[in-house]
């Protein structure tokens, strides 16, 4: 019995594909941007458009098995995200699966993307179950409560702007480049992290774990603006490192509240904002002050990748959740309704 | 046709969109121009509540577009992120533009050439931190009849 699983990932920016053994085992994971050579702007260039990941996806699934040393009826399923994320592109990856799984006559699973990140974590860590995840990236901002391995509940999600886009908006109006998460992280070393109050949107009686971003952003753009108008000079370092300590605040204080409430002693971090060294030290530290460990991918799992979503498809595999060929992608999709 | 509306804080600019969104019909186009924060996702907010869809409304900057299904349905596209307007057509604006929905465009401004005549192009400018300029224009009958029925 094989349990190796090829995923396929094309929610978004990145046409990626990998082969996991058992959920665990990494053979191959490629990235059709990390593929090219055209790097020199340094930073992803979007490949948004469908047709991108249509000319992209057949060549990094044969790059996958080829690195992973296997063929087709090597594979015991085929994972592939089929949302959220963006139509014209969540289809190329879900056909293209759909396809092989229809010509070899195999399983089958779609995988929820948020969830695809937690499971990130599986392919590094031995995690201690119940736990709480963190996932934050570009696109996403959500607070899981995990009772075992591939079984998720949603509690806190940003009602506006995502954690990373933040970083990104903020990193253009500072002119510091794309992509912004880790330009903001380089330049708030230099800064005063207290030199500006920014607001940190901790509030919301009912809705305690849901993120708002959108004020923060807009009172940092706020005080650039009037600085510039006056003629004064912008102290980047000290905007990006006071902006960076209310994002962080925010997301380490509202995770640790969920660990308390739900009473978990792990704590797990996931998506591409993990790799930012403030959030995961001042996380870290909170969350040691309680007795409770945290865990994340390297960075290379952090941002989107196709093992990820052979790791979260692994568990759908054994739990026999295997999708129909009418399977179709979700643009918006719930944790929780995966099948 | 033009009509300037202020608004005080982003309740108000909600209820303007919630004003505007009750106003809609199927397959209507809106263009919403503004800087980064001037509140261009708070006010397509509001026009989703005026259509009824009661789901968060979240900012589509990474995924490009989101859709909702309401009275009829909301196309939340935002183009931050686009540099190319062939891409715009990749994402299938076409279909939604001739679909039954209302479709929205922040950052509509990068590529206002390709958008149809009949349209309603709303810009927002941030006079102060919590004081938001709304500028609403059009120029053909159907929009123009809205645009007067707005801030009554
Ligand atoms: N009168 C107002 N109307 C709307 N928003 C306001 C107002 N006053 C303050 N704000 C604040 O401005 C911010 C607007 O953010 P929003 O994300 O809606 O802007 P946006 O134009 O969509 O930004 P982006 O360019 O990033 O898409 C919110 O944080 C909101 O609280
Ligand atoms: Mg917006």
């Amino acid at each position: 019995m094989t349990d190796l699983i090829l995923g396929v990932e094309t929610s978004c920016d990145e046409t990626a594909a990998a082969v996991v053994a058992g959920g665990k085992k990494i053979y191959s994971n490629i990235i059709a941007s990390q593929m090219d050579v055209h790097e020199k702007f340094g930073g992803v260039v979007p490949e948004i458009a469908s047709r991108k990941h249509l000319e992209a996806v057949n060549f990094v699934i044969a790059q996958a098995l080829a690195e992973a040393g296997c063929t087709f009826s090597d594979l015991a399923a085929i994972a592939v995200t089929h949302g959220p994320g963006l139509v014209g592109a969540l289809l190329v990856g879900v056909n293209t699966a759909k396809t092989l799984a229809y010509a070899l006559e195999k399983p089958l699973v779609a995988v929820n993307h948020v969830l695809a990140h937690v499971a990130a974590n599986y392919l590094v860590h031995d995690i201690a179950f119940p736990a709480v995840c963190l996932v934050v990236s570009g696109g996403h901002t959500s607070l899981l409560y995990l009772k075992a391995r591939g079984e998720a509940e949603l509690i806190g999600a940003t009602r506006d702007d995502a954690a990373g886009e933040a970083f990104d908006k903020i990193a253009r109006v500072l002119q510091l480049g794309y992509p912004g998460g880790p330009a903001i992280d380089k330049v708030a070393q230099a800064g005063n992290p207290e030199a500006f109050t920014f607001p940190r949107a901790f509030s919301g009686q009912d809705e305690i774990f849901e993120f708002s971003f959108s004020g923060l952003k807009s009172a940092v753009i706020n005080t650039i603006h009037q600085m510039r108008q006056k003629g004064d000079t912008v102290p980047v370092a000290d905007v990006a490192a006071s902006f960076q300590a209310a994002v962080v605040d925010v997301l380490v204080e509202k995770t640790c509240l969920a660990a308390k409430i739900k009473g978990t002693k792990t704590v797990l971090l996931a998506g591409g904002v993990a790799a930012n060294s403030r959030l995961r030290f001042c996380l870290e530290e909170a969350l040691a002050k309680d007795g409770r460990k945290l865990f994340l991918p390297p960075p290379a799992l952090c941002t989107d990748n196709a093992a990820m979503v052979a790791a979260a498809g692994w568990d759908l595999y054994q739990r026999q959740e295997f999708a129909g060929l009418d399977l179709n992608a979700v643009p918006v999709l719930d944790i929780g309704c995966q099948k | 046709m033009e009509k300037i509306i202020t608004t005080y804080s982003e309740a108000e600019t909600e209820a303007l969109g919630k004003a505007l969104g009750e106003l809609l019909f199927p397959g209507a186009v809106i263009l919403v121009n503004g800087d980064l924060g001037a509140g261009k996702t708070a006010f397509a907010r509001g026009v989703a509540r005026g259509l009824k869809i009661s789901a968060p409304i979240t900012s589509p900057t990474f995924t490009l577009l989101h859709v909702y299904q309401g009275k009829i349905p909301f196309y939340h596209f935002d183009l931050y992120r686009l540099d190319d307007v062939e891409e715009l057509y990749e994402i299938g604006m076409e279909e939604y533009l001739l679909g039954e929905g209302v479709s929205l465009f922040e950052w509509a401004e990068k590529f206002c050439e390709i958008f149809p005549l009949e349209k309603l192009v709303v810009t927002i400018v941030a006079t102060g931190p919590t004081t938001r300029l709304f500028t609403f224009s059009a120029q053909s009958d159907s929009y123009i009849k809205i645009i007067g029925a707005l801030g009554r």
